[in-house]
């Protein structure tokens, strides 16, 4: 066991952990933050899917350790009222079903639409194929995707 | 024609006082033991601060509260119970308090979310139920103003005065609303007149689901609350020898390790439970276990020896008719233009994306339970029998499904959850891994079919059979009636058909293995339709006919019987949407129609090929046909999902058993389809007067053989058996 410091949403935490015990875990059971999701446990599913510095991780398959100290965002932190333009995006195409996959899926789409403001279907096949949803909402979340990057760049040529 | 007589009497109509608010609660149960009072001293103040009779509850600030009883796994129950309620309560749903049943089948009837039942077994009890609380409130109103109720409508939460333009919100009417008798009847609305229902609402669910504040099973945390982990015998029924837990009690956190048994149908399940205060600590002690396994009496089976039976069995082995017509046998003997086939369809795994987990604690003889259940009267009921408590000490509380296709209507998960927790005295989480989920089952059953058909001259089919072979959902365990047929056999097949075909035969021959199996998202309907569709196209090339126009010559005549005009607006429809009537030359177009839980659905699959030679799915579309119906984008989000779920079960995965045990574990080798692979859909909704059908299942079963019609359309490859690789063809 060790004391390990993680950065969650711009929020410290010291948690009392097994240095190899996944992230997942940690954020989930020891933080206590339960939008992340335990889909798969070998990074086949991205149901698990966090920011970790800026870029997508599967935090089921990352040693806690690994994560100490390092800026981590979960879906909690994209924003609690939905107001991100993904989230809204998300809502205007009714992309969730069942729901359970849906925070990884955000925070994928979320991490492309950072490096890549209006991706291609190329683009989003690459960024998003990591992804299962077992509802079949992959329809919805390619549309979903594009409305979010018209709402960013609406917001931004009103900035 | 929507009005009808609404059966609440008085003695149905459950009043309360002696709270903080008043609440109107009009519940469609009859308390048959008059044991009312005991239900209602139960359930006081879980979720509201108000006890909760039925699915409509109002408080004195105006607040209302609609309970949808059924779960929530995806398909839209939160959101299509309180719409159905809203139209004739006229409230606004933004407006609305929603809150989840427990299990109460006294209260509610039944609560399996299965067969696509939700909408279609209660729409009708509901709109009485909320048109009659909309009339008792504005009765209360024109009472306050000594007027009559024809003065005054309800909108929008309030009941207004039409001339004086007077109003009261529904809080201030709740009390004198209560202590009203229940009108006889009431008027229903014209569809016509609808506000909500028939409406693309947003679901309430969608924000919750975006920010992560749904709460899911995995997801419930109770104070003091343990986790377990259960190492189970990867041989079905086979038993616990003897273990050691030396090593596993040395890990930290780790802090009992017993043996547990669960009943699964009427065998156990036998395994080494781990207990500790983290999910990580329970697994690193699962690792340590060594665990010796009794599998004696097992039956080692193999995926091959099982098919191998099956197809054999399905054409020399006795069978157990279910539904014939006319005399099959010298119908098609005297026939000249027969086809005969084989179809097989694997063992699937449910594999929700939720894995199973469940939430008990047992305490002084009662025993609540937290968690993904799709049928929570059943757990109750199941729980106490299985635990020697009385069913009013058990409460079953459901929270919102990763998924559930039918694996979380089936109470193995939380026995499991009550067991452990009784032995521990504590709350427990049971939390069971990706590969528990996908190695134990229960699981879709394989399926082998033998089809026979003959066709006439002009074109008419003459005699139709089939022949399934497959276990028998119903017959699981020592004891089960083997002699009795499969009454799901025909699932899938047009009613309209059995009017038109003179000779047919549909027959089981139910497969003993120990493997146990349970319904998947569609049940039989969703191997039945491949073969039956699959079929219905042999037999129309074999006719010389045009896929579509065959199995419109078998619908029956709109001139003798109008009420089946559905079929042929269906098809119309499908023509007109897909282009089916022009369809090109370097394309396949494949089409297949099912009926499935009242609901008919069409579907035209286009394929081509890809300058690499690969098949590509051009496009899918879908017609339904499920009657009445609340939400449109609902029926277009389950029919996308139905589709793609049975591209997944067609194209890229299936559960194999090796030396008794499943072979695939993860997602790594039971591979699901990816957005790379969902194809363009295009669904569209009948309009008719019809009554409400299924939604959440339906749209599955058409597809498969749509696209391998297609494929056969396009390369003149017959596809009988799944799964197949796309890419392959």
């Amino acid at each position: 066991m060790a004391s390990i410091n993680l950065k969650i949403n711009n929020k410290a935490y010291t948690v009392d952990a097994d240095p190899k015990m996944p992230l997942l875990w940690a954020i989930r059971d020891l933080v206590g933050l339960t939008g992340t999701k335990y889909g798969c446990g070998i990074a086949q599913c991205g149901a698990c899917t966090v920011h970790l510095s800026g870029a997508p991780v599967r935090s089921c398959s990352l040693p806690v350790s690994a994560a100490a100290n390092k800026d981590i965002t979960t879906i909690e932190g994209l924003s609690a009222d939905n107001s991100h333009p993904v989230q809204q995006a998300w809502i205007k195409e009714q992309v969730p079903q069942c729901g359970y996959c849906q925070s990884g899926q955000i925070m994928a789409a979320t991490a492309l639409l950072k490096k890549n403001a209006s991706p291609s279907d190329k683009d989003i096949d690459a960024a998003m194929q990591g992804h299962i949803c077992r509802c079949g909402t992959y329809p919805r979340i390619r549309k979903a995707i594009k409305t979010a990057s018209l709402i960013m760049s609406q917001k931004a040529s009103t900035k | 024609m929507m009005t009808t007589q609404q059966n609440i009497s008085r003695r149905n109509f459950i009043k309360l006082s002696g709270m903080t608010g008043a609440a109107l609660t009009l519940g469609f149960y009859l308390p048959a033991n008059g044991k009312e009072a005991a239900v209602v001293k139960l359930e006081t103040a879980e979720n509201l601060g108000i006890e909760l009779n039925s699915w409509i509850s109002i408080d004195t600030s105006g607040k209302v509260s609609i309970i949808n009883h059924r779960s929530e796994m995806g398909q839209g129950s939160w959101q299509s119970v309180p719409q159905i309620i809203a139209e004739e309560l006229e409230v606004d749903l933004n407006k609305v308090n929603i809150v989840f049943a427990q299990g109460n089948n006294a209260k509610y009837g039944s609560q399996i979310t299965g067969g696509s039942s939700t909408v279609r077994g209660t729409y009708k009890k509901l709109l009485n139920l909320s048109a009659s609380a909309r009339e008792m409130l504005i009765e209360a109103a024109a009472k306050k103003w000594n007027v009559s109720k024809a003065e005054c409508y309800a909108e929008d939460g309030h009941v207004i005065h039409k001339s004086s333009g007077k109003k009261f919100h529904y809080g201030e009417l709740v009390q004198e609303a209560s202590k009203l008798e229940p009108p006889k009847s009431v008027r229903l609305k014209l569809p016509e007149d609808y506000k909500t229902i028939r409406k693309a609402l947003p679901r309430q669910d969608t924000p919750l689901k975006t920010n992560g504040k749904a709460i899911f099973g995995l997801d419930k945390k109770l104070p003091g609350m343990l986790y377990a982990v259960v190492e189970r015998n990867p041989r079905f029924w086979g038993k616990v020898k003897s273990f050691d837990d030396k090593a596993a009690k040395a890990v930290p956190g780790v802090k009992h390790v017993l043996a547990v048994k669960m009943k699964v149908f009427s065998q156990d399940r036998e395994g080494v439970a781990v207990v500790a205060d983290s999910f990580w600590s329970a697994m690193q002690g699962r690792k340590a276990l060594k665990i010796e396994w009794d599998d004696s009496g097992f039956e080692h089976h193999s995926t091959e020896q099982l098919y191998a039976r099956m197809l054999d069995e399905v054409k020399t082995k006795k069978s157990n008719v279910f539904r014939t017509k006319g005399n099959f046998d010298s119908s098609f003997e005297k026939a000249t233009k027969k086809v005969e086939a084989i179809y097989e369809t694997p063992y699937q795994s449910h594999s929700c994306m939720e894995p199973l987990n469940c939430i008990a604690h047992v305490k002084d003889n009662t025993c609540e339970i937290w968690g993904p259940i799709q049928a929570p009267d059943w757990v109750r009921g199941d729980v106490a029998r299985l635990m020697g408590l009385k069913w009013e000490d058990v409460t079953v509380n459901m929270t919102f499904l990763g998924g559930g296709f039918g694996r979380k209507a089936f109470i193995d998960y939380p026995h499991e959850a009550a067991v452990i927790s009784k032995a521990v005295n504590a709350p427990v989480q049971v939390v069971w891994t990706r590969e528990d989920d996908m190695t134990q089952g229960p699981f879709r059953p394989g399926m082998v079919y033998q089809c026979k058909g003959a066709v006439s001259d002009e074109g008419n089919i003459l005699a139709f059979e089939t022949r399934m072979a497959g276990q028998n959902m119903d017959q699981q365990g020592p004891g089960a009636d083997k002699d009795s047929y499969n009454g799901s056999a025909t699932e899938g097949f047009l009613e309209t058909y059995f009017n038109t075909l003179p000779h047919y035969r549909f027959a089981d021959i139910p497969l003993e293995t120990p493997i146990p199996v349970m319904w998947w998202r569609s049940v039989y309907s969703s191997t039945n339709g491949f073969a039956f569709e699959s079929f219905m196209d042999e037999l129309a090339i074999q006719a010389g006919k045009d896929p579509l126009d065959f199995r419109r010559s078998h619908f029956q005549d709109i001139m003798w019987n109008p009420d089946k005009v559905r079929y042929h607006d269906l098809a119309n429809k499908l023509e007109e949407v897909s282009g089916w009537k022009s369809r090109g030359k370097n394309t396949g177009y494949g089409v297949a129609i099912t009926e499935c839980f009242s609901s008919i659905v069409g579907q035209v699959v286009k394929v081509s090929k890809k300058p690499d030679g690969k098949l590509n799915i051009d496009k899918v579309w879908a017609v339904m046909d499920c009657g009445w119906y609340v939400n449109p984008d609902i029926i277009r989000a389950q029919v996308e999902g139905s589709i793609i779920m049975a591209l997944g079960a067609a194209t890229t995965h299936a559960t194999h058993f090796n030396d008794g045990k499943a072979v695939e574990q993860n997602f790594n080798t039971y591979k699901m389809p990816r957005i790379t692979d969902a194809p363009e859909i295009e669904v569209h909704i009948m309009d008719n007067d019809e009554k409400a059908g299924g939604v959440g299942e339906p749209g599955l079963p058409p597809f498969t053989p749509a696209l391998t019609n297609a494929i056969f359309d396009l390369t003149g490859k017959r596809i009988r058996k799944l799964p197949f690789v796309l890419e392959e063809v």
